[in-house]
């Protein structure tokens, strides 16, 4: 049955994404490991790193597109849940420095030793086990959502309204993870990891394996996504978007449904979060910065708001200007730019990247479809 | 008994004599007791002090002085003391007068140890109890209240009759009150006499003085004392509230100035201005420009740089909030989030274009003369910048509701505010009242910008610390009245700093975050929403 609903879900631009993912996914690890350092079509082992770091905020991005081009909820605290995945991946790679700390203590964290802390404080405990660890990369930001969409939705708070508050939550857990009596290293996080189930951080093989997971996290974010907006459930989500009042009146438990999406949006953010902490190699609470999660809204809406496929574009494509200008003598003009692509976009491309080419592939086919004697009307929002 | 105090009695007469005849006096007990210096007998020291001490000659404090800096020389061979200035001039003890010829040839430093030290401490406190500036005079007092020393009491009962400022006399008499507290042979009626001193005090220094009293004490005398701290203490926490509630309504000014132009935004067009903070900024950066202007061509006019400041920064604020009401937000209307976006990234904009004109650093911006220094209201501390900061803000507020209430432009944004269509429709147009709108949201900003620069580092993130909390209070508030605004900032403010003491700065900002998700939880549109057909649109 479940077979059946994803490939109903997959058109035929899906399907070619989700190619070109898996392409990538095997095409990167191999040139990087397979080719000699000397071959022209050989990837640096920074290259791996830099793009996994993309492919992450890319599962970000999506996530993020769920709510907001679906379900016209604008979250910009979804940073918040990312680096509560991250947090919860560094816990566990904390605990597996073991004795190699620079105090060698066998239970407690380099930092704990240093600010003198008697023992392991209870929320640290199991997080020595990788699979518990990755059941609270999803429960940590998965509870964090439940517990504040049903208070937000519950009262209909909407539009910026919810926006602002999403904005001072994560605001309020940057303070609080910026102190060192949290017991999460204060400002300087969770660095100087060693070892992911056995294998060493550092290694080309595991970043390359940390590479391939964060495909394929990917490709399996964007089928979850596109099963859900591409089923009834979905409809319903995009009326939610164009008519909150009207579907409510129509029936249907409007919060419920923006409860649920919210809630697997920020588990995706939660594992996004996850993979990209071991790729970087440190969380610290600056994760957390309002900045950051607006950020991460302006890549949906660079690649094309409710279109996944630009979500994950636009990731990629604002990521790479971003390390393009700041890497070299151009570092003090990247806020020019990156303020500009906020205006420029919101102004002048409003549908975004993929969302204008959609546009006007749908305009053609409309226009083929009315020569060709067929009446067609497209549906337009009702508010 | 008797003789002790007939001679006791005597020797405050030779003082006052002593006083009298300072300059001609010869041998007398001052001479005496710089003898007792060139002995180089510890025991004799302190005699000499002591003699010294009590002597009344001008010249006492300063040889004590040089004493406890080791610039006391005496020649043994000579039975004569010297005094060394720091570029190596020698001056006779004695007379004061500068050695002429060639100084003594077995000159040395007269000894201390620290028992000595001690008491050189207290013969010092009590002889700068009679110095002639009043301010000296003070810290004396302070510094005996301190050290409970039993040696200043003589000192204490010259001064108190001659003393003639009264603020300095109450901090003699309180510092004879804690002397007399912990004298051991002192009767027990004096120091209930002295118990009762104290407790008018009531700080924490009285605090401690009574908290500190020895177990030998009488029962009588520890009742009183406890009596006391009870009272002290109930008076201190009284004290405590009312500078919290100082700091809050501190606070809570500078959050209203910083949201009120926020809420005059939100309200009036519905538009989310991420921008605003960079107005703030702007307005502070305004004020850094005025300041070095009038610096460089006339430093005279530096106290008037504020006032020239003020209608600067509201212009410049004001007119980039038109440039972007007219370039940007007009063409986003009915979309706030897109609008938010934008605003987001203009903001970005701003920052960077100010670190790229000004650099990255903090900049100084100073105070005028009568916006610095503070005075002492009971037990609390006021600062200047902070009342006048108050006085600003409300004067703005006032200003605004009057402009609102009085003026046609304002009867049209109200009218705008509650029904955008119809307002319209009744030709007003709307398109006007919402650029010049948003120009004096800005405006407001900016003037909000020149305050913040008198107690706030001017940088180019100064406007980002203060957008969430402005958000807080418009949210709080809720939208379209600006005495929502008001209780608002003020609420938040104070419940911030009552937090504080219990919470630290940074759970007590948290705890305010949470307070504030859950109470949109209760009541979505503020705490004095608009209502009527339009809240829904």
């Amino acid at each position: 049955m479940i077979a059946g609903l994803v490939l109903r879900s997959l058109d035929r631009g899906a399907l070619a994404f989700l190619a070109t993912l898996a392409a990538i996914g095997v095409l990167v690890p191999v040139l990087n490991l397979a080719l000699p350092a000397t071959s022209p079509f050989h990837l640096s082992s920074y290259f791996v790193a830099v793009f996994g770091k993309y492919l992450c905020y890319a599962l970000l991005a999506l996530s993020i597109d769920l709510i907001w081009g679906y379900c016209g909820i604008l979250s910009l605290g979804h940073g918040a849940f990312f680096a509560l995945g991250g947090y919860a991946m560094g816990m566990y790679l904390m605990r597996q420095i073991g004795t190699r700390g620079v105090y060698a203590h066998p239970v407690l964290p380099d930092f704990m030793v240093f600010l003198n802390w008697p023992e392991l404080p209870i929320y640290w405990y199991g997080f020595q086990h990788f699979a518990y660890a990755a059941f609270m990369v999803l429960f940590v930001p998965g509870l964090l959502a439940f517990v504040f969409g049903w208070f937000a939705f519950r009262s209909r708070v909407t539009g910026v309204y919810l926006s602002i508050i999403t904005q001072a939550l994560t605001f309020a857990l940057m303070l609080g993870f910026f102190r060192n009596n949290f017991g999460f290293g204060g400002n300087n996080g969770l660095t100087d990891f060693k070892d992911i189930l056995g294998f060493n951080v550092q290694a080309p093989g595991t970043r390359a394996a940390l590479f391939v997971s964060s495909t394929l996290a990917l490709m399996l974010g964007f089928i979850i996504c596109r099963v859900i907006v591409s089923s009834k459930f979905g409809k319903v989500l995009v009326a939610i978007r164009d008519a909150e009042a009207r579907t409510r009146f129509l029936g249907y438990r409007v919060e419920a449904y923006k409860l649920f999406v919210f809630t697997l949006s920020a588990c995706m953010a939660g594992v996004a979060g996850a993979l990209y902490v071991p790729q970087v190699g440190i969380i610290n609470p600056s994760e957390f910065s309002p900045g950051n999660s607006i950020e991460a809204v302006i890549w949906v809406a660079v690649g094309g708001r409710g279109t996944l496929t630009g979500a994950v574009l636009g990731a990629v494509l604002v990521n790479y200007g971003k390390t393009y200008f700041t890497s070299g003598v151009l570092a003090p003009y990247w806020l020019f730019v990156l303020g500009g692509l906020f205006v420029a976009v919101t102004l002048l491309l409003p549908r975004g990247i993929v969302g204008t080419i959609q546009h006007h592939w749908r305009e053609w086919r409309e226009r083929r479809r009315i020569t060709a004697g067929v009446p067609y009307a497209a549906p337009r929002p009702a508010e | 008994m008797r003789a002790f105090s007939d001679r006791f009695i005597a020797l405050v007469c030779a003082l006052g004599v002593l006083a009298v005849l300072m300059t001609g006096a010869r041998a007398g007990p001052y001479e005496d007791g710089l003898l007792r210096f060139t002995a180089d007998s510890f025991d004799e020291t302190i005699e000499g002090i002591n003699t010294v001490a009590t002597s009344g000659n001008a010249l006492a404090a300063q040889v004590i002085g040089a004493l406890q800096e080791g610039r006391l020389l005496f020649s043994a061979n000579e039975k004569r003391v010297f005094v060394r200035e720091p570029p190596d001039r020698l001056i006779d003890a004695a007379s004061g007068q500068p050695v002429a010829g060639s100084a003594p040839s077995d000159l040395a430093p007269v000894r201390l140890n620290n028992r000595l030290r001690r008491i050189v401490e207290a013969a010092l406190g009590g002889l700068t109890l009679m110095a002639p500036d009043a301010g000296k005079r003070f810290e004396a007092a302070q510094a005996v209240l301190k050290s409970k020393d039993a040696n200043a009491l003589g000192a204490l009962d010259q001064a108190i009759p001659r003393e003639t400022d009264a603020r300095v006399k109450q901090a003699l008499i309180e510092a004879r009150a804690a002397v007399v507290l912990y004298l051991d042979n002192a009767p027990d009626a004096d120091k209930i006499d002295a118990i009762a001193v104290i407790r008018q005090r009531g700080d924490q220094d009285a605090l401690a003085l009574l908290g500190g009293l020895p177990a030998s004490a009488s029962p009588p005398v520890k009742k009183g004392a406890a009596d006391a701290i009870a009272s002290i203490e109930s008076g201190l926490a009284f004290w405590s509230a009312l500078q919290n509630a100082w700091y809050g309504l501190s606070l809570g000014s500078v959050l209203l100035l910083a949201a009120i132009g926020l809420a005059i935004t939100f309200g009036v067009m519905g538009v989310i201005n991420m921008a605003h903070g960079e107005m703030v900024m702007l307005g502070a950066y305004t004020t850094f420009v005025v300041q070095q202007l009038i610096r460089a061509h006339n430093p005279a006019l530096f106290d008037y740089s504020l006032a020239i400041a003020i209608p600067l920064a509201f212009l410049v604020a004001g007119f980039v909030g038109i440039l972007i009401e007219r370039g940007i937000i007009c063409f986003l209307y009915g979309r706030p989030l897109e609008t938010l976006l934008a605003t987001w990234g203009l903001s970005l904009i701003l920052q960077q274009g100010v670190r790229t004109i000004f650099g990255p650093t903090n900049k100084d911006v100073g105070n005028p003369s009568w916006m610095s220094g503070s005075f002492d209201l009971g037990q609390i501390t006021i600062t200047y910048n902070r009342l006048w900061i108050i006085v600003f803000t409300l004067l703005i507020f006032m200003g605004l509701l009057a402009l609102l209430r009085f003026t046609r432009f304002g009867l049209e944004m109200r009218a705008v505010t509650q029904n955008r269509a119809m307002a319209a429709s009744m030709g007003i147009r709307t398109s006007r009242i919402d650029a010049l709108t948003f120009g004096l949201g800005s405006g407001i900003a900016g003037l909000a910008g020149v305050a913040l620069s008198q107690i706030d580092n001017v940088s180019p993130n100064l406007g980002q610390g203060y957008i969430i909390d402005s958000f807080m209070v418009v949210v709080f508030g809720g939208v379209g009245n600006l005495w929502g605004t008001l209780v608002g900032a003020f609420t938040l403010g104070i419940a911030n700093k009552f937090l504080e003491p219990y919470a630290g700065a940074v759970l007590a900002k948290i705890a305010i975050l949470v307070l504030i998700i859950l109470f949109i939880q209760k009541r979505p549109r503020g705490l004095f929403a608009l209502k009527g057909r339009a809240v829904e649109a």
